[in-house]
């Protein structure tokens, strides 16, 4: 079966690229291309004494040319700006790491990160890498259940926050929370009294030192957490390490295409792994200037953006293209983005018309990448020089092998060869980035191989000419503006309500945002389902999940579907609320 | 149709109450930032323009977005909006 889509391709013409592509010959890359080699490119702790993402992405360049090159300009919800040289991101993550060497914090120790896109935050994350500590970025959205799930998981020794986001989702946590040794709060207004049990950063970043010397750090010594989530338990803490620099530095060059005299703008929060990822390492580690914007979405405000801080690559998510997409082409083609070469998307496949709007808006096509929290950087991509099919992620990196596999009876895979056949999209293991564990959950973790093969969950299908098309997931995991969100999470704050006997959530197709969170909620007896409880339920589960992860529709219903054994069979609910056939049920629980 | 500033804002709570029903506006003020007291994500605030049509039969384009970051200036830019013929 061949969509039509398959046969539309948007040509390039490597001669007419403003600058030449760092991948030209994607055939003659992947053949040339070692990681060892990949690993050269980077400097390396003095001395030999290892290598730690902080000082590649920092360190280096403020010792170096690059020392007063603008390192990252911060752009602010009210207007104002700063700009970090190198050698000023340098001295500030120093203090930072400082700040955590007075305070008795050790290498190992698990720093988490709760707050908007503010300077402090890029401060914090590469300082603790400094101080080899390991970094743990949240999403400002989340709620308290998600906060204190992840910071418990990852026995948080030290939170970086506001005096907002403290009062509002953490301060009544801490006393479930003992492990957390040290909250280090920034004021969101001048002169507000801290919140009791917190201690005030910019007092203790100004009294610290701005020089502080990188122990040593092994290429496989934890660096980043970040959490995923699965269709059922808790979510996962995917682990990487500080190699994973080497395939930051490596998919910045290939996938993104990056050139030092490059500004560079990723549009995603480092709450995420992507505004980890690309948001802060790759771009420092080639030494560009990183845009940071710290108010929210705003076509308007992005196109300003663009615009003005002469961005010329720029990597954002489909719902947000899709947000653009509403408003017109109009409002792009009135301006002019003189700088602007080259657009990549990820987060979920970026749908044909969306590739194509972008040559309307901006005369540039938008690149379509995959990846998932597991892989940490860039695995599948469309290339500045590589004709694109639109609809499709494109093809794996060099130093990255792709294929699709059926699960067999024996725990193995059977690789799926033909093209067009749908499968399980899995990658060969031994990639600097992968992730090396799910903090806690040494099973969780085997279960995600087998063999040399990472098994991703995604299913996908591979075209005749190589090209990688993505087809859903393998289980029940929802995907919202481009973030994986677990079912199970958002039920277990549902059954904390008195009134519900039983919740079943599911992804709910929506033409911005991909999916959106829909719950189907039975009542206990003697309770009645009505607007008013609907809304009291929406509150509830709103107050505890945060935006980011709770539901956007409720329904109520008289009972789930389940199979025999108990288990919510959320696909029924799904096909139903497509008014999709339900296919098989002989596993169904009698009268459901 | 026509609509005071008082029924414009009471348009705006009731739109915001639809989709953050958690909201308390006894601690709202007006002229600060409304994401900054709300949690609302884009999507929640396309919702709240929805219902805001439902109920004023105002349309809000994208790149007047903005002109509604608090209570306040979403009340004085509808007002206007609804003024235009």
């Amino acid at each position: 079966m061949t969509p039509p889509d398959e046969d539309s391709l948007i040509r390039k013409d490597v001669s007419a690229l403003p600058v030449p592509p760092n991948l030209a010959d994607y055939e003659q890359a992947r053949a040339s291309f070692r990681w060892p080699a990949a690993a050269r490119a980077l400097s390396g702790l003095p001395g030999g004494s290892g290598l730690n993402i902080a000082h590649e992405a920092v360190d280096r360049h403020a010792q170096g040319a690059r020392a007063t090159h603008v390192a990252l300009r911060w752009l602010g919800k009210d207007g104002s700006q700063r700009d970090f040289s190198y050698a000023g991101l340098a001295a500030w993550s120093a203090r930072f790491a400082n700040v955590l060497d007075a305070l008795g914090v050790q290498r190992g120790d698990r720093v988490f990160l709760l707050a908007g896109r503010i300077p402090e935050l890029y401060m914090a994350v590469l300082g603790a890498l400094k101080h080899r500590c390991v970094v743990s970025p949240l999403f400002a959205a989340f709620g308290p259940e998600p906060i204190f799930t992840r910071m418990s998981i990852g026995a948080a020794a030290v939170l970086v926050t506001t005096t907002g986001l403290y009062r509002r989702k953490v301060s009544a946590l801490r006393e479930r929370l003992p492990q957390l040794r040290h909250v280090l709060v920034v004021r969101e207004e001048a002169g507000e009294p801290l919140p009791v049990g917190t201690l005030d950063l910019a007092a203790l970043l100004e009294d610290a030192a701005p020089q502080y010397r990188i122990g040593p750090t092994r290429p496989d010594d934890p660096a980043l957490l970040h959490f995923t989530s699965g269709t059922t338990g808790k979510p996962k803490g995917a682990i990487h390490v500080h190699e994973a620099v080497v395939a930051h530095h490596a998919t910045g060059a290939l996938a993104l295409d990056f050139h030092p005299e490059d500004v560079f703008w990723c549009t995603a929060d480092p709450g995420w792994v992507t505004g980890t990822s690309y948001g802060i390492v790759a771009p420092l580690v080639h030494g560009l200037t990183l845009i940071v914007d710290e108010a929210d979405f705003d076509a308007e405000r992005w196109y300003d953006i663009l615009g003005r801080e002469a961005v010329s690559v720029w990597y954002t998510a489909p719902t947000a293209v899709r947000m653009m997409m509403k408003g017109g082409a109009a409002s792009a083609r009135n301006r002019t983005f003189a700088r602007l070469r080259f657009i990549a998307s990820v987060g979920e496949p970026l749908n044909p018309q969306a590739v194509t709007w972008g040559l309307e808006a901006f005369g540039l096509p938008i690149h379509d990448n995959w990846w998932q929290t597991e892989t940490g950087g860039i695995m599948i991509a469309n290339f500045a020089a590589m004709d694109i099919r639109p609809g499709s992620m494109g093809k794996p990196l060099p130093g990255i092998e792709a294929a699709l596999v059926r699960r067999t009876a024996d725990g193995g895979v059977a690789l799926l060869a033909e093209p067009g056949v749908e499968g399980e999209l899995a990658l060969r293991r031994g990639w600097p980035s992968m992730f090396r564990g799910y903090l806690g959950e040494e099973e969780r973790y085997l279960k995600c191989f087998a063999g040399e093969w990472y098994l991703t969950g995604d299913l996908a299908r591979r075209d005749a000419e190589g090209y990688y098309w993505f087809v859903g997931r393998a289980d029940d995991v929802i995907k919202s503006s481009g973030h994986l969100i677990g079912p199970f999470e958002v039920e277990s704050a549902f059954m904390a309500h008195p009134a519900v006997a039983e919740a079943g959530v599911i992804g709910k197709p929506d033409p911005v945002a991909g999916e959106i969170v829909k719950a189907f909620v039975a009542l206990k007896p003697g309770h009645a389902p009505g607007e008013a409880l609907r809304r009291d339920l929406l509150a509830f589960v709103r107050k505890r999940l945060g935006t980011a992860v709770a539901p956007k529709e409720i329904d109520f219903v008289a009972a789930l579907p389940k199979t025999r054994s108990g288990k919510i069979l959320r696909r029924l609910l799904k096909a139903r609320e497509l008014g999709l056939p339900e296919g098989d049920l002989s596993t169904l629980e009698p009268g459901a | 149709m026509s609509f005071t500033a008082d029924q414009i804002r009471q348009a705006m709570v009731d739109s915001i109450l639809e989709v953050a029903p958690e909201a308390d506006f006894a601690t709202v003020r007006p002229d600060r930032s409304l994401r900054g007291q709300i949690d609302m994500d884009s999507f929640d605030f396309l919702t709240v323009l929805e219902h805001l049509h439902a109920r004023l039969g105002v349309d809000v384009p994208e790149a007047d977005y903005a002109r509604m970051g608090t209570l306040d200036a979403s009340v004085a830019y509808l007002a206007s909006r609804l003024a235009k013929p």
